[in-house]
């Protein structure tokens, strides 16, 4: 794997510290006298998702990180592992529940998602933005709210729970934002 | 690459702003009988600097720094008082406060004092900064005003413990700490609303500056750096003139760049001729004209002042 140099950083790049891949987020030159100068760096652990604040003298090289993000299809769970699909190439991976983390909760079968492979393996899994998903259980609510004031909880084929207006019944396809977990509305055919 | 890459990024008035800076420059010049200047931007030689990594062009020459060497040798030929804006390189210094490609705008004063440059440069400076108080202190003085710490003699361990809890920080030796320090401490600390003049630094920071003794008979460089909003503006020397220092200081940066592995460089031997033909006293400052169109604008970012960065030039 290559490395790069303090002036290669820039938000985005994948590079090795402490052992763990992650991302650069910021990249601030800083030259304070006539000497040394210093790149103070915030970088993005991509196993754990926790922010790091490194300074080094400019000039110093880390190690790139062999990150890819893949898009795949989802197959299935088998209990203990995630099954993706490369649909080009029809390889498949593996992946743990530590790298799946929050993004279980969309994962329906065929839909695409956003898989990081590190060193060939799945590190984490990013859902598709806007998934379409039945509901499986939610209290009738009141026929003739329209308003969507208030809403209740529905269960959705997947378990996730969101929010939805009152009117909306079991059995209905929704439409959710995954990154916000909010409803945005009701796929009619 | 997507349909808007083209676009300056900065936006037409902040171009404005410079276009009426470069007239603002050169009326003052041309006010007090300086004389506007051009050098090569391509010239055979950069500098020894260790600190400052110069662009090679193979077959051709090095990317000039700064036009300090090319000014100079016109300063030894006689031309009196001169200035010069052009564009600089300086390979790996890039962020938001930095382009590898910048613009200096530098000025040299035959006869000037250290004292008399500052208000020069200030009065340059104010009308475009809305006519700040300026305050000056000693680069000592500074330092312990914010970490209570002596940057010349306060001992390795005090200085490390000076760095803020939960800072990752390189192995660093004592001009390189106190480096770290100021840049990461100190100048955040700094007035924003004030013209701060920074006196009299480490004798280990003169680069191309006279040594003088300080009132605590330390040994510092005769140097400043003007500062608003936390910005450094201009830096400026009581210029070094002794060829036989300025040879010495150079075979100094050559040793340390092999002990720091950094690549070889070459010392101008026009240079040294020029300053043993004499040059006489002279101060001279460097002032970036992007940091002063921050400035001047409340800008934190050098792409809202430059229509073409690194990024997209």
């Amino acid at each position: 794997m290559a490395t790069y140099s303090t002036n290669e950083f820039k938000s985005g790049l994948k590079v090795m510290l402490d052992g763990d891949p992650c991302a650069i987020v910021e990249n601030e030159f800083v030259k304070p006298g006539k000497g040394q100068a210093f790149n103070r760096v915030r970088l993005r652990n991509l196993k754990t998702g926790k922010i790091w604040e490194r300074t080094f003298k400019s000039g110093e090289s880390l190690e790139g990180a062999d990150v890819m993000d893949t898009d795949m299809q989802y197959l299935y769970n088998d209990g203990e592992f995630w099954h993706f699909m490369d649909p080009n190439t029809f390889e498949q991976q593996a992946a743990e529940e530590s790298a799946v983390g929050d993004a279980k909760q969309w994962l329906r079968e065929e839909d695409v998602c956003t898989v990081t492979l590190y060193n060939g393996s799945p590190l984490s899994v990013s859902p598709p933005n806007f998934v379409e998903l039945e509901i499986t259980e939610t209290d009738p609510g009141l026929k003739g709210d329209t308003a969507g004031t208030g809403g209740k909880p529905a269960t959705l084929s997947t378990g996730a729970v969101v929010r939805v207006p009152l009117f909306v019944q079991t059995g209905e396809v929704v439409k959710v934002d995954t990154r916000t977990g909010e409803y945005v509305g009701r796929i009619k055919d | 690459m997507s349909g808007s890459d083209w676009r300056p990024l900065a936006p037409l008035p902040a171009l404005r702003q410079r276009a009426r800076l470069y007239q603002h420059i050169r009326a003052f010049f041309e006010a007090r009988d300086v004389m506007e200047v051009s050098t090569p931007m391509l010239g055979r030689h950069g500098v020894t600097d260790p600190a400052i990594q110069c662009i090679r062009v193979p077959g051709h020459g090095v990317l000039q720094s700064s036009p300090e060497y090319h000014m100079k040798r016109l300063l030894a030929a006689g031309s009196g008082a001169i200035y010069q804006i052009s564009p600089v390189f300086r390979e790996g210094e890039s962020g938001a406060r930095h382009n590898t490609e910048f613009t200096l705008l530098e000025w040299y004063r035959p006869g000037f004092s250290l004292p008399r440059l500052i208000d020069e440069t200030c009065a340059l400076m104010a009308p475009l900064l809305g006519q700040p108080p300026v305050k000056r202190v000693s680069f000592r003085a500074l330092f312990k005003a914010v970490t209570g710490l002596d940057p010349l003699s306060a001992d390795m361990a005090s200085l490390q413990q000076a760095i803020p809890a939960g800072q990752h920080v390189p192995d660093m030796d004592r001009p390189q700490l106190v480096d770290w320090l100021m840049g990461f401490v100190v100048e955040p600390a700094m007035d924003r609303d004030t013209l701060v003049v920074v006196q009299d630094f480490p004798a280990w920071a003169a680069a191309l500056a006279r040594l003088q003794t300080d009132p605590e008979g330390d040994t510092v460089a005769a140097r400043f750096e003007i500062y608003f909003n936390g910005l450094e503006l201009a830096n400026g020397y009581d210029e070094l003139t002794d060829p036989a220092e300025q040879r010495a200081r150079f075979e100094a940066d050559r040793a340390r760049r092999t002990a720091l592995g950094l690549p070889d460089a070459s010392v101008d031997p026009h240079l040294l001729a020029a300053l043993e033909h004499g040059i006489g006293d002279c101060a001279g400052v460097a002032l970036g004209v992007e940091r002063l169109l921050m400035a001047a604008s409340g800008e934190q970012r050098i792409d809202r002042v430059m229509a073409f960065t690194r990024d997209n030039a």
